[in-house]
């Protein structure tokens, strides 16, 4: 099976391609560039090099959310768009388990960070039970104290990862009172191939949707209907 | 002798809040014109919220996009080039449909061509008035801009005058917001206006110095609210269709007044309006009686291909596919495009 990952989910924009056990190519880059302008040409760069012909590609997965809301809409804007155009389903890869699985294999506890602003993270807990992830607790959005709360709770030693790790370290390390550490340099971001990899065994068990139906999961309302649930509940 | 092979636009347009796709055959002839309207989730908030509005978009696209292709009896086999809006418009929700659009024209490769928003207003007016051709003046009124337009050719455009301040739809919004009326103000307001007596209530018409083609209603808008205040602090009653007559008068007589003037400068016989204001029956039937006396011919969409739609982006992009223009994978959405800039 033949997966296409995408991840713009945050500053990283990444393309990859794998096929059941073996990664034909993939293209990461952590720049200010926008990502409505270097996805495709990422894309195109793979298909070139690769001389790869996307009707070959069986389904498209996409890390679907959370993430920055129009990052997220550009990655599943392109996905629907070649989905459509290739007529092959989507596979929605929640943003967080994709990072997740960046770290598999590790017998740590594992804790992406994401920085959602709002004295937020977007975060979740997995471990790997013989190189399945597992999930402990859901991708959800919370604040870092509480986070660390559940951690310590857990009480077993934890690998933190995601652009949420340098905005925290400071807070992590004061309050955190079991043993922890931190993601080298080239698996601490999205990486469409960890977005890609991990679709595949998603593909496999059917978690597949139509192009049409796909949409990003958010885990957050929009500003305005935040807003106007507290002034009815407020009310 | 070889017949000339139709051109097929697939046009794809999400700058605000409609989510809209059309096949258009030859730039004039639409095949299909599928709208997915948002109106009623945002009346909830008074306005567009842009991040309603984007999030609309991602949900729909790929419906709207199939459903135009299957109603023009088509597959993506048949279409020639893909034109869609970059701008100007709320750049999320451009962002949606430009990814979209670029997604498809690289899997299948098919041209992509990148279209103006109000280039697809202007463009309108072929689609149903087959004789219309440049050059003609043009007056593109809608809740985001105000311009009057010299096209000199097809994709060759000139601007002379715009808005200052608000859009002339804008300050349709904002009036019917103070009178009562809600969202969407622009029908409310025309529909109110036929009960009330235009002559009732004198609103100054702006007129900004130094640039006779140029608009401003903000000044407008706050006289009306001022006019309202100033009734309730003295107890007087409000009777709000004379004040959505008067008001509406007001700003029609402002287009229309510029919008002759530069017919008569510029020595054109053709006047086209365009644009969500555009179906405003005051402004149509002002427009349509100055074009008589000074025997212009006066041009504009039926509604639906006034308010936005992608029928219009097709015709638009087919005379920029005829021009040579291509997009690349690079495209990006332009919220602040200028017309006639690529």
């Amino acid at each position: 099976m033949k997966i296409l990952g995408i991840d713009s989910s945050g500053l990283v924009a990444s393309v990859a391609v794998v096929e059941d056990d073996l990664m034909l190519a993939e293209y990461t880059v952590n720049y200010k560039k926008t990502h409505s302008q270097t996805l495709l040409p990422m894309l195109d760069e793979i298909v070139r090099m690769t001389e790869l012909d996307l009707k070959t590609i069986d389904a498209i997965a996409v890390a679907a959310g959370p993430g920055s809301f129009t990052g997220l809409r550009i990655g599943s804007a392109t996905a629907k768009g070649l989905g459509l155009a290739l007529e092959k389903p989507l596979i929605s890869v929640p943003t967080v388990e994709g990072l997740a699985y960046n770290l598999c294999g590790t017998d740590k506890i594992v804790c992406p960070l994401m920085d959602a602003r709002r004295n937020q993270v977007y975060t979740g807990i997995y471990e790997f039970d013989r190189n399945q992830l597992i999930t402990v607790e859901d991708q959800m959005a919370v604040s870092i104290e509480n986070i660390i709360k559940r951690l310590n709770f857990l009480g077993r030693e934890v690998i933190f990862l995601g652009d949420g790790v340098p905005v925290f370290k400071n807070v992590l390390e004061e309050k955190l009172i079991i043993p922890y550490s931190f993601a080298p340099a080239h698996m601490n971001k999205q990486r469409a191939s960890a977005v890609a990899a991990l679709g595949l065994c998603y593909a496999k068990k059917g978690k597949l949707e139509s192009a049409a139906e796909h949409q990003p999961d958010y885990l957050r309302l929009s500003q305005a209907e935040r807003e106007r649930a507290e002034k009815r509940n407020g009310a | 002798m070889k017949e000339e092979k139709d051109i097929l636009i697939l046009a794809i347009e999400s700058s605000c809040d409609e989510t809209a796709a059309s096949v258009v055959k030859n730039g004039r002839e639409v095949l299909s014109n599928i709208i997915s309207s948002q109106i009623e989730l945002h009346k909830l908030y008074g306005g567009v919220v842009p991040e309603i509005a984007s999030r609309k978009h991602i949900e729909k696209i790929n419906q709207v996009i199939e459903e135009a292709l299957k109603e023009a009896g088509v597959t993506l086999d048949d279409i020639d080039a893909i034109g869609v809006t970059y701008g100007p418009g709320l750049v999320g929700a451009l962002l949606v449909g430009v990814a979209e659009a670029k997604a498809i024209s690289y899997a299948r490769n098919i041209p992509l061509v990148g279209v103006h928003h109000i280039e697809g207003h202007i463009s309108a007016n072929y689609i149903e008035n087959k004789d219309l051709e440049p050059p003609f003046a043009c007056l593109v009124v809608s809740g985001g801009h105000t311009h009057l337009v010299v096209v000199e050719d097809y994709g060759k455009y000139r601007i002379i005058g715009k808005t200052r301040d608000d859009a002339a739809g804008e300050a349709f919004d904002k009036v019917a917001r103070a009178i009562g009326l809600g969202y969407p103000g622009g029908p409310k307001i025309d529909k109110l206006s036929k009960e009330g007596n235009p002559q009732a209530i004198h609103f100054p018409k702006a007129h900004v110095a130094d640039a006779p083609y140029d608009f401003s209603f903000s000044g407008l808008k706050s006289a009306v609210l001022n006019y309202l205040n100033g009734c309730k602090m003295k107890g007087e009653e409000i009777i709000e269709a004379d004040v959505a007559a008067s008001f509406q008068k007001a700003v029609v007589d402002v287009l229309v007044e510029h919008a002759m003037m530069a017919v008569k400068e510029y020595g054109f016989d053709k006047l086209a309006i365009a644009g969500g204001v555009a179906s405003n029956s005051g402004l149509r039937e002002a427009m349509k009686s100055a074009c008589e006396k000074a025997n212009v011919k006066f041009y504009h969409p039926s509604p639906v291909l006034c308010t936005d739609n992608a029928a219009m982006i097709g015709a638009a992009a087919y005379y920029e596919y005829l021009n040579g223009t291509r997009h690349g994978l690079d495209l990006n959405a332009v919220p602040n495009l200028k017309l006639g800039e690529r």
